[in-house]
C-alpha cells in the first residue's frame, strides 16, 4: 500500500509539472500581454514585474524562472491587485467555494442514492416516474434557474433564509440546493440503473432465500454493489464544484474562486491563471486518487495488488 | 412417515409481452421427512419455477400462482404474508443455487453472509453466530475456518464457494433445502465432492431434500424418489428404482434411452426428436404427443390422468390405460426392466 502510494505520488507530481508547463506555454501563445493592461498599473508594478519575472527575457528563461519560483511555493503576484500575492487570493477565495461544493456533493449524492435507490426498487410505478422527472429537470435546468426561483419563492416570499452572500450557515442553504440538483440527479440516475442490474444479480435472490427484509437487501446487499459507477462520476464532479460555479457564485454574491478564474483570463492576469489552474489540476489529481481508493474500499475485488496479509 | 410438504394442483403463470406463459399446469407432490425427491426434467419444463414457487422467489411483478397449494407442515405458503414468509425463508426452508460464482454477495466477506440468518432466525448474539457460522464451515469442508471467515468470496474457488452457498443453507438447520442444480456449474470430481457432502449433511442434520437436476446420473446417486417433469407437469413419480429400471412414460423411456451406460458400446445414443412444447400455447392433449412415436390419437385429445402402477409410482401416459396396445418400450429400457425383475426377485 505505501509502494503504491509512492508510486502515484510521483505521478501526481509529473502530472502537475506537465500541465504547469503546457498551461505556461499556452498563455503565451495566447495573444495580448499583461502590458495591453499597462494603463490600470502602476510605474512601481511594472518594475516589480519586470524585475520579479524578467518578462523581457526570453520565453525558455521565463519558463526556468516560474518553474524555480514554483518549487519555492511562490506562485507571484496578482496583475489585477496592487502586491497582492496569488496564494492569499486563493486562500482567501478557495474556502467559500470548497465549502459550498462540499455542500451540494454531500447533499446531492445523499439525495440522490436515496432517490435513485427507491426508484429502483418501485421500477414502473408512479415513484420512480417521479423521480425520474425530478433527474430530468436537475439535469436539464441549469442551476442559475434553481437559483433564481429559491431566492423569489424561499428567499423573498417564505423569508426562510437570506437572499445573498456568505456570512454565516444559514446562507449556504439556498446555494447549496441550487448546486446540488446536478450531482443529485446524476446519482439518482446512476444508482437507479446500476441498483436494477444488482437486483436482479443471483446474489439478491440468495439475499431473499436467506429470508433478508426489502431494506437489508437494498441497503445491505444491494447498493454497495451498485456504487461504483456512481464514485466514477462523482469524482470529477466533486472538483468541478469545489472549485466554485461563476454563475451561483456571482448570483448569490459569494467571494468565491470561480469568479476570480474567469476574470483572470479576461485580462490576461498570468498568476492568478497559473495559480488557479495549479491548483484545480491538484484537486484534480487528488480526488482520482481518493476515487481510486473508495474502488478498493466499495468493492474488495479491486482492492490494490501487493495488500497481502 | 410424515410428510414435510405438499403441492397441490400448483398452476403458475408468466404474464409476458407476447401473452400468458402457462409454466406450470397442475403440479402435485409430496416430500417426506429427511428423504432426497429429485425433479429431473429438460430446461423450460418448470423445475425451477417449481422451486422457486415454494420459496415465493418468483418476480412478483409478471407472476401469477393462479390456483393450488403449497403446504409446509400444514400451513399454506402461497397464503402467507411477505413478512411471515420472511421467517420461512433460510429458516425452515432454505434454497441452493446453480452458479456458486454468482451466488454469494462480492462485496460481503464470507463470514457475514453466513451469520447473517443465524443472527435473523435464531436470534443469536453476533460472537455466538460467529461460533456457529466457523462451526458450520468447518462442517462443510472449510480448512482454516477462522480466516477464512473474514475473507471475499473471489478469495473462493467454485467449488469451496458452493461449500459456502451450502454452509449459508444449513445455518438454521432448515427443515426442507432445495438445491437447484447445484452441481451443474461445477467440473466433475467437484460434482462428486459436493453431492456426499450433501449426503453427509443430510443424515447429520435430518432435513428433506428436493434436488433439482437434468443430470440422471446424478439423481441415482442421491435421489430416494424421482419425478420426471415436462411442459410444466409430472409426467412420472416413483422411487429411484421404479422410475430407472421401470419406467412407464414414453418421455422417461427417451430420457433413459439418452443416458450411456457402462454397457453401451457402438451403438449411437438416443436422442429425442422435436423440442418442448411452447408453453404460451400449451397443447391440448399430452403434452409430450408430437415428439412420442407411441402416441396414440387420445394422446392429441386429452390429458392423460395419473395412473398408478404400484403404491410408490405413478405415470401420466394413456399407454397404462387398460385399453391400450400393449407397445415394446425402447430396448435400452427393456433391457433395464429385467434386471429390475431381477433385484426384485432378489438375484
Amino acid at each position: 500500500m505505501a509502494k503504491y502510494l509512492t508510486q502515484r505520488f510521483v505521478y501526481m507530481v509529473i502530472t502537475l509539472f506537465l500541465i504547469a508547463s503546457l498551461t505556461f506555454f499556452l498563455m503565451k501563445i495566447i495573444p495580448g500581454t499583461p502590458f495591453s493592461n499597462a494603463s490600470k498599473l502602476s510605474e512601481a508594478q511594472l518594475s516589480i514585474m519586470i524585475d520579479k519575472y524578467g518578462l523581457d527575457e526570453p520565453v525558455p528563461v521565463q519558463y526556468a524562472n516560474y518553474l524555480l519560483n514554483l518549487l519555492k511555493g511562490d506562485l507571484g503576484v496578482s496583475f489585477q491587485f496592487n502586491n497582492v500575492g496569488v496564494t492569499d487570493i486563493i486562500v482567501n477565495s478557495l474556502g467559500p467555494s470548497a465549502t459550498l461544493g462540499a455542500l451540494a456533493i454531500l447533499f446531492g449524492t445523499f439525495f440522490g442514492i436515496i432517490l435513485g435507490v427507491i426508484s429502483a426498487l418501485k421500477q414502473n410505478t408512479w415513484v420512480d416516474y417521479s423521480s425520474t422527472f425530478i433527474a430530468v429537470l436537475g439535469k436539464s435546468i441549469p442551476s442559475f434557474v434553481f437559483a433564481g426561483l429559491l431566492q423569489y419563492y424561499v428567499g423573498v416570499k417564505l423569508g426562510w433564509f437570506p437572499v445573498a452572500f456568505w456570512r454565516g450557515p444559514e446562507y449556504m442553504v439556498l446555494p447549496t440546493i441550487a448546486l446540488a440538483m446536478f450531482p443529485l440527479a446524476t446519482a439518482s440516475r446512476f444508482v437507479r440503473t446500476e441498483m436494477i442490474e444488482v437486483m436482479e444479480s443471483d446474489y439478491i435472490t440468495l439475499a431473499k432465500a436467506k429470508g433478508a427484509s426489502w431494506f437489508e437487501i437494498a441497503f445491505k446487499h444491494a447498493l454497495r454493489n451498485a456504487l461504483i459507477p456512481v464514485v466514477t462520476v462523482l469524482g470529477p464532479l466533486v472538483v468541478s464544484l469545489m472549485t466554485g460555479s461563476l454563475v451561483i457564485e456571482k448570483i448569490f454574491g459569494i467571494p468565491g474562486i470561480g469568479e476570480q478564474f474567469v476574470k483572470s483570463i479576461t485580462i490576461n492576469d498570468y498568476p492568478v491563471i497559473m495559480g488557479t489552474t495549479l491548483l484545480f489540476a491538484a484537486l484534480f489529481v487528488v480526488v482520482i486518487l481518493i476515487v481510486d481508493l473508495l474502488y478498493g474500499v466499495i468493492d474488495p475485488r479491486i482492492r490494490l495488488a501487493g495488500g497481502k496479509k | 412417515m410424515t410428510k414435510i410438504l405438499e403441492v397441490n394442483d400448483l398452476h403458475i403463470s408468466f404474464h409476458t409481452f407476447s401473452g400468458e406463459v402457462q409454466a406450470i399446469r397442475g403440479v402435485n407432490f409430496d416430500l417426506n421427512k429427511g428423504e432426497t425427491l429429485a425433479i429431473v426434467g429438460e430446461s423450460g419444463s418448470g423445475k425451477s419455477v417449481t422451486s422457486k414457487a415454494i420459496m415465493r422467489l418468483l418476480p412478483e411483478s409478471n407472476s401469477d400462482i393462479k390456483s393450488g397449494e403449497i403446504l409446509f407442515e400444514g400451513k399454506d405458503l402461497t397464503k402467507l404474508s411477505d413478512k411471515a414468509m420472511q421467517k420461512v425463508r433460510g429458516k425452515d426452508i432454505s434454497m441452493i443455487f446453480q452458479d456458486p460464482m454468482t451466488s454469494l454477495n462480492p462485496t460481503m466477506t464470507i463470514g457475514k453472509q453466513i451469520i447473517e440468518p443465524i443472527v435473523k432466525h435464531q436470534k443469536l448474539s453476533k460472537a455466538a453466530a460467529r461460533k456457529r457460522a466457523i462451526e458450520i464451515l468447518e462442517l462443510v469442508g472449510i480448512a482454516n475456518p477462522e480466516v477464512r471467515f473474514n475473507q471475499y468470496p473471489h478469495q473462493f474457488s467454485g467449488g469451496m464457494r458452493q461449500r459456502v452457498v451450502i454452509a449459508i443453507a444449513l445455518a438454521c438447520n432448515p427443515k426442507v433445502l432445495i438445491a437447484d442444480e447445484p452441481t451443474t456449474a461445477l467440473d466433475v470430481t467437484i460434482q462428486a465432492q459436493i453431492l456426499e457432502l450433501m449426503k453427509d449433511l443430510q443424515k447429520k442434520i435430518d432435513t428433506s431434500i428436493i434436488f433439482i437436476t437434468h443430470d440422471l446420473g446424478v439423481v441415482a446417486n442421491v435421489a430416494d424418489r424421482v419425478a420426471v417433469m415436462y411442459g410444466g407437469k409430472i409426467v412420472e413419480i416413483g422411487t429411484v428404482d421404479e422410475v430407472f429400471y421401470n419406467p412407464q412414460h414414453p418421455y422417461t423411456w427417451g430420457l433413459i434411452s439418452s443416458m450411456p451406460t457402462l454397457d453401451t458400446e457402438d451403438e449411437e445414443l438416443y436422442a429425442i426428436p422435436g423440442t418442448p412444447p411452447n408453453l404460451l400455447h400449451p397443447p391440448k392433449g399430452d403434452a409430450f404427443a408430437p415428439r412420442n412415436e407411441y402416441a396414440m390419437k387420445i394422446d392429441l385429445e386429452e390429458q392423460p390422468p395419473m395412473f398408478k402402477v404400484s403404491d410408490t409410482h405413478y405415470a401420466a401416459t394413456w399407454l397404462l390405460h387398460p385399453d391400450a396396445p400393449k407397445v415394446e418400450p425402447p430396448l435400452a429400457v427393456q433391457r433395464r426392466q429385467r434386471q429390475f425383475l431381477d433385484i426384485k426377485e432378489g438375484k
